[in-house]
């Protein structure tokens, strides 16, 4: 009887605990749950806000937005040349990159011999596990000196003359300009880019490319027809998706862009970007105002690539919907 | 062979039970009773609702948002919904159409339920050993308790999570298609050990397959489109069974 | 040249430039880890390990406080990042999975999870450098595990989303707490999983040098003291490699050399813990709760 009584007492103890751990863990899993999707985000928004107050009241948005000068000494904010280098530099890295990124999750999904893919995956893979710094220390020491004295040269020699384009190839090659800056930036970017696009690939029901393969298609057809139209809202998520990322990286471009607060009008000008600046300047900001500009820059750029991978999240989530139907 | 009415018990009862998803009413004022210590088998065509009658005996609906339940299910005359749920699926237990071993040792998955009652050291493994002895599956995995339990068959798996379930000495047992899985000898094999526990244990079991409903239950109830057709003793469901309905379905002429 | 030819030289000559786009990539990689691996052994130095830097300009000397600031901020980071992150994500798995408001929260943090990382730098600056005045070792392990949580919830978001409900509800069927199902079934199925982006993430961190630039900064000291400013190997071959002297270019080579190796192995053994049969239970259940339906 006494064992009964006693195995009853504990059974009641294990309740006690076992409802008490019950809610403790669902309020701690669901505060952090909270905060990395919810507090953090709006905080950290908050925080540069904050910081940016006075940039934001002495320069307003639209001056901000398109004044050219950045000048510290007379505390003259304008982010107009950053913003540009910004998205410049992401647009030319996105041209180069889509159509490669594209090019290997075809090869990957369709194409590869099944000894190679492992090679292929793996080889873009650990394109994408280098730390960004690496990209900007191999470019600056490997990369620039080849593109100044080999590739810039011969672009301009064979591009130099021709109308409109020409203009694009004109200047000294110093291999620090737009067009190193946006081809290291596409390297870094085709990684992850690729393993989107290849995920999208990978969605399409294998009976929707049987049956064009019955028809008698030719694998490029089923590629361009069923393939590649099926998955359109993925492919667009993933290219908007590796804009967002280009957008924010840093150390790459920072070694190679030249820091040069001027808006570039040939591929071989020096220009800047949102985090050169904020790389390089963050640290020097002497005044309140200059580290205000600064944050201001900041915001605009969590902003912006906020809405984008927000809209890309959006686009990808809609494919995935479409084929879980 | 039937025992006469009066000598039954009844161990659950159903009444007047409605149950929805969401708008989508799936169970349609059932009133059924499940006889102690007896096999009461749940029949009927894919979604009549057979395996959401039993899914409510211990409340598994309630993992999930916006199911209701209206009416009312009894056990031993207290009603379910009042009871404290932890408590109500530690006395009705249940076993699923595919088995779900646990990513443990064989010992430990049948330790799962006991160690979450509190119950340690040689208790422990006496139980655990008593259940795979009930469980049939001593024999076979008496030498590797500590292997993974993902190393047994399909059909081992199953007993295993039986064994499991009895373990924690559950008043009724629910079982869900349990060898809709499993080759036809796992099956008998399930089935012997299902007559053998209901010596001791209430049994209620979901099946598609109406022979196997007719080889084991003592009771069955036929259901279609979320209403209770018929519940009579088995014997007398597929011999002559009072609605039209019923003789069809066990005949094979349905639809 | 009949249609039919055509169409097939097109789609051959379509798919052979498909895999130059292969080639190309591959090409790359090769080009920055052969540099990366030519001059790195060339300036592989045992007292990079075990020296202080000199003063700037006089040869010589190693990188000490930033092998050891790299660690201590890494790991310190991990520390923080990686339970809060677990949490979240087993939050988002276990109990958002069926309300709107957490499900648009979870997509927030995956976006989260391609923010710019120099913001971290800059969110965290504001927080834990400015109040106190100077640079610390601290603030930089604050930006990192910041940039950490995100990608440790949605992974493990994504490894609890594939152990399969039925294994759930068996062990609710026990009459098992909620944190007991979490805790003895569904953590112990997507163990290797969770692991796994863990060591994804730390990799990661490891290689960040934005978020470091302005909260743990710089030091030529060795310091254990995290209220210090604190050397990083990321920030370290930043300022070498924009500085004028070529022992300070070697060095860098040297250090990037030792800090891809680092990330690369750590991705690798990522990649193989995933593709041993560790994983093997899991995708078992997998594929007995959604093969093919017998008897």
């Amino acid at each position: 009887m006494e064992n009964v009584a006693e195995e009853q007492k504990s059974l009641r103890e294990i309740k006690t605990r076992g409802e008490f751990l019950e809610r403790f863990l669902k309020l701690s899993l669901g505060f952090w749950a909270l905060f990395a999707g919810f507090l953090f985000p709006i905080l950290a928004g908050l925080i540069l806000l904050y910081e940016a107050r006075l940039a934001i009241e002495k320069f307003g948005f639209i001056h901000f937005l398109t004044h050219t000068n950045w000048d510290p000494v007379q505390e003259d904010f304008g982010a107009a040349t950053m913003v540009f280098g910004t998205v410049i530099s992401t647009i030319l890295s996105m041209l180069i990159a889509a159509p490669v990124a594209i090019g290997i999750a075809i090869f990957i999904t369709e194409l590869s011999p099944k000894w190679f893919k492992p090679i292929v995956s793996t080889a873009v893979e650990l394109l994408a596990a280098i730390p960004s710094i690496i990209y900007g220390l191999w470019g600056f020491f490997i990369l620039v000196p080849v593109m100044a004295t080999k590739v810039e040269p011969w672009l301009q020699d064979k591009l130099g003359d021709v109308p409109l384009i020409g203009k694009l190839f004109q200047g000294t090659p110093t291999g620090v300009d737009v067009l190193t800056t946006s081809l290291v930036l596409s390297i870094m970017i085709i990684p992850f880019m690729a393993s989107v696009v290849r995920d999208a690939f990978n969605m399409v029901p294998p009976i929707m490319k049987e049956s064009a393969y019955g028809l008698g298609a030719t694998k490029w057809e089923v590629i361009r027809h069923v393939v590649i139209p099926y998955t359109a809202s993925g492919i667009a998520g993933g290219l908007i998706l590796s804009a967002g990322r280009a957008l924010g990286e840093t150390m790459a471009v920072t070694f190679l862009a030249g820091n040069n607060p001027q808006i570039p009008t040939s591929l071989l000008d020096s220009f800047t970007t949102i985090t050169v600046a904020l790389a390089n300047q963050f640290t020097e900001a002497d005044t309140d105002i200059y580290l205000s500009a600064l944050y201001y820059v900041g915001l605009l750029l969590y902003l912006v690539s906020f809405a984008m991978l927000g809209i890309a999240k959006f686009m990808v989530l809609r494919l995935e919907k479409r084929w879980k139907v | 062979m039937i025992e006469t009415q009066t000598t039954l018990k009844t161990h659950m009862e159903v009444k007047n039970l409605n149950f929805y998803y969401g708008s989508h009413q799936a169970l349609k004022n059932i009133n059924m009773p499940i006889y102690d210590r007896k096999v009461t088998a749940l029949i009927g065509p894919s979604g009549c609702g057979k395996t959401t009658l039993l899914r409510c005996l211990n409340r598994m609906h309630d993992l999930y948002p916006n199911n209701r339940y209206e009416g009312e299910i009894l056990l031993d005359g207290e009603s379910i919904f009042n009871m404290d749920v932890i408590d109500l699926r530690s006395r009705v237990g249940m076993v699923f159409q595919k088995p779900t071993p646990f990513p443990m040792s064989i010992f430990d998955n049948v330790a799962f339920g006991l160690k979450l009652k509190g119950i340690k050291g040689t208790e422990l493994k006496d139980r655990v050993e008593k259940a795979l002895k009930d469980a049939a599956l001593w024999d076979e995995v008496k030498d590797r308790l500590k292997d993974s339990a993902f190393s047994l068959s399909g059909g081992q798996q199953q007993r295993l999570c039986i064994a499991r379930a009895i373990a924690v000495e559950p008043e009724v047992l629910l079982f869900d298609e349990p060898t809709s899985a499993l080759d036809p000898i796992s099956t008998a094999k399930i089935e012997e050990l299902i007559v053998e526990l209901k010596k001791r244990i209430t049994i209620v079991i979901v099946t598609h397959n109406m022979q196997q409903a007719a080889r084991i239950s003592d009771y069955t109830g036929f259901m279609y489109l979320g209403e209770l057709i018929e519940f009579n003793p088995t014997e007398k469901i597929f011999t002559k069974p009072d609605k039209k309905l019923t003789e069809d379905y066990v005949t094979g002429r349905f639809g | 040249m009949s249609r039919k030819t055509r169409r097939k030289l097109f789609s051959n000559f379509m798919l052979f430039l498909s895999f130059l786009t292969a080639v190309y990539g591959i090409f790359w990689l090769f080009w920055i880890l052969g540099c990366l691996f030519v001059n790195g052994f060339k300036y592989l130095r045992p007292e990079l390990i075990y020296l202080d830097p000199t003063p700037p300009g006089e040869e010589g000397g190693g990188l000490r406080p930033a092998f050891v600031g790299h660690f201590i901020i890494t790991s310190l980071a991990t520390i923080i990042g990686v339970p809060i992150g677990i949490m979240a994500g087993v939050y988002f798995a276990e109990y958002g999975r069926n309300s709107k408001f957490f499900m648009t929260i979870r997509q927030i943090t995956d976006i989260m999870v391609s923010t710019p990382s120099i913001l971290m730098g800059a969110v965290v600056y504001a927080m834990l450098v400015k109040p106190v005045g100077h640079f610390n070792g601290f603030s930089g392990a604050v930006a990192l595990a910041l940039l950490m949580l995100p990608v440790i919830a949605i992974t493990t978001d994504e490894m609890l989303k594939l152990v399969p409900k039925e294994m759930r509800e068996a062990a609710y069927a026990l009459g098992a707490y909620k944190w007991q199902v979490i805790k003895d079934v569904v953590m112990r199925a997507a163990k290797v999983g969770i692991l796994t982006g863990v060591i994804l993430s730390v990799a990661r961190i490891a290689g960040e040098t934005a978020p470091l630039l302005f909260t743990s900064f710089n030091n030529n000291v060795l310091t254990f003291d995290l209220r210090d400013p604190m050397a990083s190997l990321t920030v370290t071959v930043f300022n070498y490699v924009m500085g004028p002297y070529n022992y300070w270019h070697q060095q860098a080579w040297a250090a990037a050399f030792i800090l891809t190796m680092g990330v690369l192995l750590l991705s690798i053994l990522a990649k193989v813990l995933l593709h041993r049969n560790l994983l093997e239970p899991l995708f078992y259940i997998v594929r007995s709760i959604t093969g093919k339906k017998g008897g």
